[in-house]
């Protein structure tokens, strides 16, 4: 029982002194030259216009906010399906009625043309 | 108490020796296999002392190289976030590793050891939650950088892993209802056995859907050519454009490390993890008939290195998949995970659940 959360705590702990280390390495054995034309930001060649953080399109935050409603029902389908067994076909009827509700959430975004990326 | 701890590390230097071991040699492959499909020669050049051995010595002069090259941090960008991010592209792929089973549990000196680092009982979604935080490192790595067209390859990656997650952790359900369990090693073990006698009850057997919806998800997650519109190498170049030494390979490796995480999933879940067809802890069999026994060291490492072997496979599969495939458009991306598989992963989960039933019943 408490066996793998020691294992799960050094896994972490190695898991990030590898990239740790490399890094560190790397900052202390490289080179630093900094020029200006290297200080500026690689923009296909172009000298760079305005800062960099610009307003971004409200699509990618609409993606978002769909993952959120819809993450949370798969997780619903996580604990019935390890008590698929037991709950037999109750359980199977029940999670048909909630599948609809969550297409019928699915069809309202995609009408509504959330999903149409323009 | 010491001796669990010493055996847990030796768990964990063989599975980390191997995935980083497998990392380099895919980097050498992926150069490999694109140079024979484009009719080119590839990576030979590397060489010690004039041995040259087709150029596998070029993921070690990669490493060193890029070790001791300039580490550039963007004046206008944010130090300690253009820091974490390579950081945590590297830990969110290799700390994945901690809960996928390698073999059947090993009996030596009298002692069960369980060929897995950390034997979870949410090992799926353990993996899941691992598999999503790599966005984070994207997300850091597009917005410190002060660079318009990282952060908006930042955006894309962002929009791209989180829709197609949906349909990977639905398609999982699946594989869940068949075996019962969310542990990996449950789903490994329950794999062993045979339906109508003879044939092994994969979760490729039980989900042909499944594996399919969750492989064209797992592979958009790994962000890689058809999927890979957050870097873009012909138009935007993606998040790590501002990154040098060994930084920017620390995004190169983890995309790699990721792709050994898909293959090591993907065969547990759906190719039997570690289970040979017809050899179990007895012996070798023949259902019904007769049974060959086999010593049980024999037997575990038959059974890992079947592991290794299937890994190495689906890892060899998806290079191959990107050099065929060409980029999707971007709203073709998003319409195919929100449109096509995720209904097609409800669908599933509906059809299996009145599959297994009928069958039950």
């Amino acid at each position: 029982m408490q066996g793998y959360w020691l294992a799960i705590v050094l896994t972490f702990l190695i898991a990030a002194l590898i990239p740790g280390l490399l890094i560190f390495l790397s900052t202390i054995l490289g080179p630093k030259r900094l020029t200006p034309e290297k200080a500026l930001p690689f923009e296909c060649g172009m000298d760079p216009s305005g800062p960099a953080r610009e307003r971004f399109p409200i699509k990618f935050y609409l993606v978002a906010v769909l993952f959120l409603v819809f993450d949370v029902e798969v997780v619903f389908f996580y604990p019935w399906a390890v008590l698929y067994k037991k709950l037999a076909i109750f359980g199977l009827l029940e999670m048909m009625v909630f599948t609809l509700f969550v297409g019928l959430a699915l069809l309202y975004a995609w009408k509504e043309g959330v999903l149409e990326w323009r | 108490m010491f001796i669990d701890v010493a055996i847990t590390l030796l768990k964990i230097a063989f599975v980390f020796g191997l995935v980083l071991n497998i990392a380099g040699i895919l980097g050498w492959a992926e150069r490999k296999q694109s140079a024979v499909m484009q009719d080119r020669i590839g990576a030979n050049r590397a060489d010690i002392l004039g041995l040259r051995l087709f150029g596998l010595f070029h993921p070690i002069a990669d490493i060193v190289k890029v070790i001791t090259k300039e580490d550039w941090i963007p004046p206008g960008g944010d130090k300690f976030l253009h820091t974490l991010a390579p950081f945590l592209a590297l830990f969110t792929a290799l700390a994945v590793f901690a809960v996928i089973p390698f073999g059947d549990t090993l009996h030596i000196a009298g002692r069960d050891i369980p060929l897995v680092i950390a034997d979870l009982n949410v090992g799926i979604l353990f993996v899941i939650a691992f598999g999503s935080l790599g966005i984070y490192s994207v997300v850091l790595a597009g917005w410190s950088s002060d660079n318009k067209y990282s952060l908006l390859g930042s955006m894309r990656a962002a929009a791209q892993v989180i829709s197609y997650e949906l349909a990977l952790a639905l398609s999982v359900v699946g594989v869940i209802m068949a075996y019962g369990s969310v542990e990996l090693d449950d789903i490994a073990r329950a794999q062993g056995q045979y339906v109508l006698g003879i044939i092994p009850y994969w979760g490729v057997i039980a989900q042909p859907l499944g594996f399919l919806i969750f492989f064209a998800a797992a592979m958009a997650e790994t962000k890689r050519t058809p999927f890979d519109l957050p870097e873009c190498e012909s138009e935007i170049i993606g998040y790590f454009t501002e990154y040098s030494g060994f930084k920017f390979l620390a995004f190169w490796m983890g995309e790699f490390i990721e792709v050994i995480a898909v293959a090591g999933v993907v065969t547990t879940l759906y190719f039997g993890g570690w289970q040979v067809p017809f050899i179990d802890s007895q012996g070798f069999f023949v259902p019904g008939l007769f049974t060959i026994p086999l010593p049980h060291l024999l037997v575990v490492v038959i059974q890992v290195t079947a592991f290794i072997l299937k890994v190495c496979f689906f890892c060899w599969f998806m290079l191959l998949v990107r050099w065929t495939l060409p980029r999707f458009r971007y709203d073709q991306l998003m319409g195919f995970g929100w449109k096509f598989l995720l209904p097609l992963a409800f669908l599933n989960v509906i059809l299996s659940g009145v599959i297994f039933m009928s069958f039950e019943g």
